[in-house]
């Protein structure tokens, strides 16, 4: 069960999950981490500290996770525990990103008619949402270090990430029109440059 | 908390609500919020399961709490059970709705991303993967800017937490905290009012 199938086998070079509950307890231990959403913890956890993924390979699942349908984090804990053990481990991964997090969910669910109106709780949530939006904001930092093994030049791919960053955070465009307007030419430049 | 409605709900209603949110799934390109508005009008509009504001507090509760966002969708399930009248309909709730919104596109992801693998060497796949790379950064950043103008709203007037924003911002990118410091520290400084 632990050995993975023979086309995933090929990440020996960088640490890896030991087992499924290896995996299941770090996915439960990221998710409680994220407030308001989890996918720049994936980023610290898995690339920056764990190390089961590098900064490429994160982004080009991450890629995958957002042109499919489903929730990108959930998309994203998958395609991670599916690399290193096929469906258990894609399975697992998912249990431990949902299965807390729901049990407090639905304990904050039936909570919060009683503490919605404390201040204390008001400002230490929009203390954390702060960090939070540090937090995102890093990891899109640190990955852009991984721009520079782009087959595009540097200026092109930060003309098109400043681009990107205009359309979704200033004029607040459909992500859709993003993804496969902006994204698709992105695409097409690079599949020119690439060697066949 | 209170039940505002009264649901007598049958089994062909849960049928409907788990093949609704099964088809929901499907077109959840961008995530599960993205559908929020059709299961706005499913649910509160057009069946009266839901009321208005428990829609609300779903989406808010699940932004509040630790875990994926998708789990505003368990909330609804569960608000739905409630107003069905006991604990147990509630818990049924949260199945019916997570199982329905989770299969189709994680089944769906998990054969897409075996193949894209597999064929990893093929100049397309290459071309795909390295060229979202710019696009990918761009969202991230998108998203903080997005996040910190809605719990900050204007720079100045709530310069405190944009500089809160930054500061650990800033302390993630060039160093390896624990992420569980900066936002117990967020959290004290906004408990306390300083931020």
């Amino acid at each position: 069960m632990n050995a993975p199938p023979p086309d995933l086998a090929d990440h020996s070079d960088h640490p890896r999950p030991r087992s499924l509950t290896d995996l299941f307890v770090s996915f439960t231990l990221l998710a409680l981490q994220g407030f308001g959403g989890v996918l720049a913890v994936v980023q610290r956890e898995m690339v920056d500290r764990k190390r089961w993924l590098t900064q490429e390979e994160f982004i080009e699942d991450w890629a995958v996770a957002q042109i499919m349908p489903g929730p990108n984090v959930v998309n994203l804990s998958l395609m991670i525990g599916g690399r290193y053990f096929g469906v258990p481990g894609a399975l697992a991964a998912l249990a431990g990103l949902l299965a807390v997090p729901l049990v407090l969910v639905l304990v904050l669910a039936v909570l919060h008619a009683r503490f919605a109106d404390n201040t204390f709780v008001a400002g230490a949530l929009r203390g954390m949402a702060a960090v939070c939006a540090g937090l995102i904001g890093a990891a899109g930092l640190r990955l852009a270090g991984a721009l520079k093994k782009s087959p595009l030049p540097l200026p092109w791919c930060v003309a098109l990430s400043a681009t990107g960053f205009i359309l979704v955070a200033l004029l607040k465009c459909p992500l859709a029109w993003v993804l496969f307007g902006l994204g698709g030419l992105s695409c097409i430049l690079t599949y020119r440059r690439l060697k066949a | 908390m209170t039940a505002p409605l009264h649901l007598t709900l049958a089994w062909a209603d849960w049928l409907n609500l788990f093949v609704h949110f099964l088809t929901l799934s499907l077109m959840s390109v961008g995530g599960a919020i993205s559908t929020s508005s059709e299961m706005h009008r499913f649910l509160v509009e057009q069946h009266h399961w839901l009321t208005q504001e428990q829609f609300n507090q779903s989406i808010a509760l699940a932004q509040a709490a630790p875990g994926p966002n998708v789990l505003f969708v368990a909330l609804m399930g569960w608000q739905v059970g409630m107003n069905a009248g006991s604990t147990g309909a509630a818990l049924f709730g949260v199945l019916v709705t997570m199982v329905g919104i989770m299969t189709p596109s994680t089944v769906i992801t998990y054969a897409a991303a075996r193949w894209g693998h597999r064929n990893r060497d093929l100049r397309a796949v290459r071309a795909f993967k390295q060229g979202m790379a710019p696009i990918v950064i761009a969202l991230l950043l998108s998203t903080a800017w997005i996040m910190a103008s809605s719990v900050g709203g204007d720079v100045l007037a709530h310069w405190p937490l944009w500089l809160t924003a930054v500061v650990s911002g800033l302390v993630i990118w060039r160093t390896r905290i624990h992420l569980l410091w900066l936002l117990a520290a967020g959290a004290v400084l906004g408990a306390l009012g300083v931020i």
